[in-house]
């Protein structure tokens, strides 16, 4: 099987053109990447919203919490069979599932600042707005990152299944090879999802080192110690 | 209406499957990742590999994971063995950084009044350090169950997939009762579960109901 596998994915013929592995990537990605931002516009200022504000939690966690047991599959049938086939029903459905992992940890970094943090950002006489975008997003930053981490690996998985509702992409390769009773085709797309995933992966574990301020990290040495910062003081002092 | 009706026995039978399909992995996770957390607790090199290792298996597209494994352990494409094995893999990815946390969070006062009152190493980490993991652990477990449930129905995409199969049942058919029925059903077993373990946690730890009203 494995060797099916390498005879396929080292077949140039299968690369080429318009059904060539290239181009299948390329909408994958394409896929991905629409939904994505889609997503992203619409949960990141809802979720900010209720972080700064710290009203509304009851909504964001538990839209994150239902999404969580949405049926991907359910979902993205019943979208298709109410909107219709195309790429629009199934834009819809990607962005519907990657809207709550955002939502739900922009939500919980932007809440998860510390009070004093943001007293102290007031008492210096910072704006609501400069709030926001000098102290609570920037410290909240690794969360959003994460949420959109796992909203990608989410929309990843399901763009390959989308195919199942006659869209192009990887997930092609998987459901035409069920249907030829294909292996070798069906295990190509298969490990290329996996591949895409684990690479989309590490870039945004890499833009979550970079972007990230440095006094968050931890990769440069501070003054004091957050982890013993609420012990008690030692005796004496 | 008449469709569930009619129906009512595949429903059934498809709600057995989804559930045995989506439980039988979270056990195995368990029973797999607390002996392989408390290694790693105890050979503290092993911790973050292991985690980082699960983060890169969470990551794999569950319908990449169903059609590759065949290749890689020779079961039939069209097994349940590979939905089984699929959903284990993502429980231990998931649960053994909670198993890890979960242990870790034992205080060290409490190992040490353990220890000197003559507790053994499995008796010690059996009716001690486990217990004490107990939330942190059902953190993960919900979280697994929760996944789990919503997951099996893509393998319904191969030909195993329990309430799934009604997805694809009413897509082919163009019908969209079934699809509701099987979204509706999904997401009560999710929440029942979940109910479920909430209140597993809450039996297996007395003392945070004792003590939750005085800290409040």
């Amino acid at each position: 099987m494995l060797q099916g596998f390498l005879d396929f994915i080292s077949d140039s013929a299968n690369w080429a053109g318009a059904e060539g592995i290239g181009n299948r990537i390329l909408q994958h990605l394409g896929y991905t990447f629409l939904s994505l931002a889609i997503a992203a516009l619409i949960a990141l200022p809802i979720g900010l919203l209720i972080g700064h504000t710290r009203r509304g939690a009851f909504l964001a966690i538990n839209t994150g919490n239902a999404a969580r047991a949405l049926p991907t599959l359910g979902l993205l049938t019943l979208i298709v069979l109410l909107i219709g086939i195309g790429r629009v029903p199934v834009i819809i459905a990607l962005v519907v599932l990657g809207i709550p992992p955002i939502m739900a940890s922009t939500y919980a970094g932007v809440s998860g600042v510390d009070r004093s943090t943001i007293d102290a950002a007031r008492g210096m006489g910072m704006t609501g707005r400069e709030i926001l975008t000098k102290v609570e997003i920037p410290i909240a930053l690794p969360l959003i990152i994460s949420g959109l981490r796992s909203a990608t690996l989410q929309i990843v998985s399901t763009a390959t299944v989308a195919a199942y509702v006659a869209l192009g992409g990887l997930g092609r390769y998987v459901i035409d090879g069920l249907s030829l009773r294909d292996f070798p085709q069906m295990l190509t797309g298969a490990v290329l999802v996996a591949v895409l995933a684990i690479l989309l992966d590490l870039v945004f574990a890499a833009i979550a080192r970079y972007a990230v301020s440095a006094g968050l990290t931890g990769r440069v040495r501070r003054n004091t110690d957050t982890k013993t910062s609420t012990a008690p003081a030692p005796a004496g002092v | 209406m008449t469709w569930i009706g009619d129906n009512s026995v595949l429903i059934w039978e498809q709600l057995r499957e989804h559930l045995f399909l989506a439980l039988l992995p979270m056990v195995l996770g368990l029973l797999i990742s607390v002996p392989l957390g408390y290694v790693a607790t105890r050979f503290s090199w092993l911790a973050n590999p292991l985690v980082a290792l699960g983060g890169v298996l969470y990551s794999l597209p569950s319908i990449a994971l169903f059609i590759v494994l065949p290749a890689l352990i020779g079961t039939k494409v069209l097994s349940a063995a590979n939905i089984v094995i699929a959903l284990t893999i993502y429980a231990v990815s998931l649960l053994i950084r909670n198993v890890i946390d979960g242990l870790r969070s034992v205080p060290e006062d409490v190992l040490q009044a353990a220890v000197s009152v003559g507790y053994g190493t499995l008796r010690r980490v059996i009716t001690i350090d486990l217990p004490i993991a107990v939330p942190v652990i059902f953190a993960g477990l919900r979280v697994v169950t929760v996944a789990n449930i919503s997951m099996v129905s893509v393998g319904a995409i191969i030909g195993i997939g329990g309430l799934g199969e009604l997805f694809t049942l009413g897509f082919q058919q163009d019908f969209l009762t079934p699809i509701l029925v099987g979204v509706v059903l999904s997401l009560a077993l999710a929440l029942l579960a979940d109910v479920a373990l909430v209140g597993l946690q809450r039996i297996l730890t007395p003392w945070a109901r004792v003590n939750t009203p005085k800290e409040a």
